[in-house]
């Protein structure tokens, strides 16, 4: 990888890229004026500059390389659905995409003046198989397009990926290209290439004629519904061109009996870089303009820098049958409610339902469910229960309780509050299977005061429980019960 | 509902509030501690399967709590918003949807967001989705809004509950309607029948000023 920086040294500067090796630093890229003095990858730094002094030695940065050819990878999907990192460079799976671009030629030369806008350098190449493309595209000529992987006999060896050992075999061998290799005769290579690490010459040399299969595995799940539009001039602000791109996938959702449950659109950047905004739904859905609503807002954090070139629309699809509508002429209200669902947990967080779940202890007995999900049918028959209930119950102290248990003042919030009538005990014992141990028990009181305000509290621990305190030496010691306020009934 | 005299003074105002449309109304407690309107609006909903769409911004969740399932009548989806922007944005576009029931919004104290327009725009939307939409407004003054109707709700002792003398029994509440777009203003005893589930109006008990021909014959009709 190139310097990316605008203050970049000229192309025919004599700069190596150096990082730590064993035996101090080792050169992992050169520039053309580099080689030319000499300098190979791979050597030692020192050795290097003792034959150039010249050399201009910076550090490489090779987890940056990486980071930035995974993200190149992304970018470059613009040009097909299949592309993956391979090794120091990216393959990219073109078949039946190169005619959108007039041509295998002309989008070789739209790749390489996209990436010299972005300004990255490249050496590319076409060929019907992986490797015919690998070897054409560092050792073949400027834009390769290759028909025949036979049109590599003329490459050197080391066009077939080899490891070091492997090159070394064939370089005794007196095997110095490709067609040299290719034209001994099968049985004898096979012979002398037979098994494991050994058979790498043979191996490769399959997969470069196509004898062997070597599909681009791109990282993520192939084949996505998706839509793209590609603009002839970047745009700063893509949100005019986000209907055409729903309706695009919608129509190709509908053909396919599919809905979108996860979306994410895509923004290609004109300097070599993808920006991504993702979307769920609670149902799938093939609706455009509730996905375009989806993506209401959600834009105007992105940077376009130069401005964006390309977008993409890819959704995660679900079978979705087309709704009928009932003999009254109404569709399911559930697509609406869905529909309502989507658009509040795209911009807000605390979406939910809360449905009653099997549990004796009130703050368990209730289950926060994703707003569309399926939620058990529990049915239960419980005492009056207040409507709202204190996400955290807050602690009372009370003034004066009955000899019998009811509490009959308390201060709350500051207030002093006279219990004028009450329901109660509601024993509720701690669940065994999931309370820690040393959980009390809680006594629940239905209370009102004189100004008629309805309040839910209880009381945890009995005196003499041996519940409230724990000696450094495990046993449970007895401590006075406490008072919390839990529910407030309107 | 209980119906024992027009009071022709017209102290306590109409016998009923007048009917009313599903729209934007108001609710405000007689104190920030006082949790009455809640009970109050939960009666006062339609029931029906579709669920009711409860806004709450976090100062409200925190002080009031959060939507307990095995107390409600009703099905409730949930939205917890950070700020009263939110919570705005979440309640008008809980109003464009159909398949809702009605739409609770809790919204602490005054914020600026929550001015005239807005709650304009919430009164057209409710009316155009014909939605009840009702807005709980805690640590509030009521000054300028669109609410068609706006009530002050304070909570009165219960009703005895015939089995248990100690026990609250059916609640009650003084719900004030102390502006209407719809009808005149009024007080009345609310009581939430739980065995109907249902909402009585009446008007208040107690003594009430001696009408001006208090003790006349009754004018006969003539003609």
């Amino acid at each position: 990888m190139q310097e990316r920086d605008l203050d970049a040294p000229p192309d025919d500067a004599p700069v190596v890229l150096a990082v730590d090796g064993p035996h101090g630093p080792v050169i992992h890229a050169t520039a053309r004026g580099a080689e030319t003095s000499g300098a190979r990858v791979g050597q030692r730094v020192v050795e290097a500059r003792a034959a150039a002094p010249h050399l201009i030695v910076a550090w490489g940065d090779p987890s940056g390389d990486a980071a930035l050819l995974d993200r190149l990878a992304l970018w470059a999907r613009r040009w097909g659905p299949h592309a993956a990192v391979d090794g120091d460079g990216l393959v990219l799976d073109t078949t039946g995409a190169d005619h959108l671009f007039g041509g295998e030629a002309a989008m070789l030369a739209d790749i390489e003046g996209r990436l010299a806008n972005a300004g990255l350098s490249a050496r590319l190449a076409v060929a019907p198989t992986r490797g015919a493309a690998w070897a054409l595209s560092r050792f073949g000529p400027v834009r390769a397009v290759c028909h025949d992987p036979a049109a590599c006999a003329p490459l050197p060896v080391a066009a077939l990926r080899l490891s070091d050992d492997g090159a070394r075999t064939l370089s005794r061998l007196g095997l110095k290209t490709v067609g040299a290799l290719a034209d001994i005769p099968r049985s004898a290579l096979m012979r002398r290439f037979a098994k494991g690490r050994e058979a790498e010459p043979l191996v490769q040399l399959d997969r470069l004629f196509g004898r062997l299969p070597e599909p681009v595995a791109p990282a993520d799940a192939p084949d996505p519904a998706r839509a793209v539009i590609r603009l002839s001039e970047p745009v700063q602000d893509p949100t005019p061109h986000l209907p055409d791109l729903t309706r695009a996938l919608c129509a190709g959702l509908a053909r396919r009996g599919e809905g979108a449950r996860r979306l994410r659109l895509t923004l290609f950047r004109v300097d070599g870089e993808a920006r991504w905004v993702d979307q769920r739904t609670a149902r799938p859905t093939r609706d455009p303009d509730h996905m375009l609503r989806l993506f209401d807002g959600r834009l105007e954090g992105i940077d376009p820098d130069m401005g964006f070139d390309a977008l993409l629309l890819e959704a995660e699809a679900e079978r979705l049958d087309a709704a009928q509508p009932d003999l009254a002429g109404e569709v399911d209200q559930t697509e609406a409610l869905a529909q309502l669902i989507d658009r509040l947990a795209a911009r807000l967080r605390h979406v939910t339902r809360p449905v009653p779940r099997d549990s004796h202890v009130p703050e368990r007995a209730q289950a926060l469910v994703a707003a569309l999900g399926d939620a058990p049918a529990v049915a239960l028959d419980r005492p009056p229960r207040p409507p709202l209930l204190l996400e955290t119950p807050e602690e009372l102290r009370v003034l004066y309780a009955m000899p019998d248990g009811a509490p009959m003042r308390f201060r709350w919030r500051g207030q002093t509050l006279d219990v004028a009538r009450f329901a109660g005990p509601e024993r509720i014992a701690p669940e065994w299977w999931a309370d820690r141990a040393g959980t009390r028990v809680r006594d629940y009181w239905r209370v009102e005061d004189a100004r008629g305000r309805r309040f839910w509290i209880y009381r945890e621990g009995l005196h003499g429980d041996k519940r409230g305190l724990r000696d450094e030496d495990g046993t449970w010691r007895d401590a006075p019960p406490r008072w919390w306020l839990q529910g407030i009934s309107g | 509902m209980t119906i024992p005299f027009p009071d022709p003074s017209g102290r306590a105002g109409p016998v009923l509030p007048a009917p009313c449309p599903p729209t934007l109304s108001e609710a405000f407690p007689d104190s920030a501690l006082d949790p009455g309107p809640i009970g109050f609006v939960l009666a006062a909903l339609p029931r029906g399967p579709r669920p009711v769409l409860w806004v709450q911004d976090h100062a409200t969740a925190r002080e009031s709590g959060v939507p307990y399932a095995l107390g409600l009548p009703i099905r409730v989806i949930h939205v917890r918003a950070s700020n009263a922007a939110d919570a705005l944005m979440a309640i008008e576009t809980g109003l464009a949807c159909s398949a809702l029931g009605a739409v609770i919004g809790e919204i602490w104290g005054a914020p600026k967001r929550l001015d005239f327009t807005a709650t304009k725009r919430l009164a057209l939307r409710a009316e155009a989705a014909a939605l009840p939409c009702w807005l709980l407004r805690r640590g509030a003054e009521p000054d300028l809004s669109a609410a068609r109707q706006r009530w002050r709700v304070a909570s009165l002792p219960s009703n005895p509950d015939p089995w248990d003398v100690d026990a609250p029994g059916d609640p009650r509440w003084r719900a004030t309607l102390f502006r209407s777009r719809l009808g005149p203003p009024g007080v009345w005893e609310a009581t939430h029948d739980r065995a109907a589930d249902r909402l009585d109006l009446a008007p208040p008990a107690g003594d009430r000023a001696v009408v001006a021909d208090a003790g006349a014959r009754p004018r006969r009709a003539t003609g």
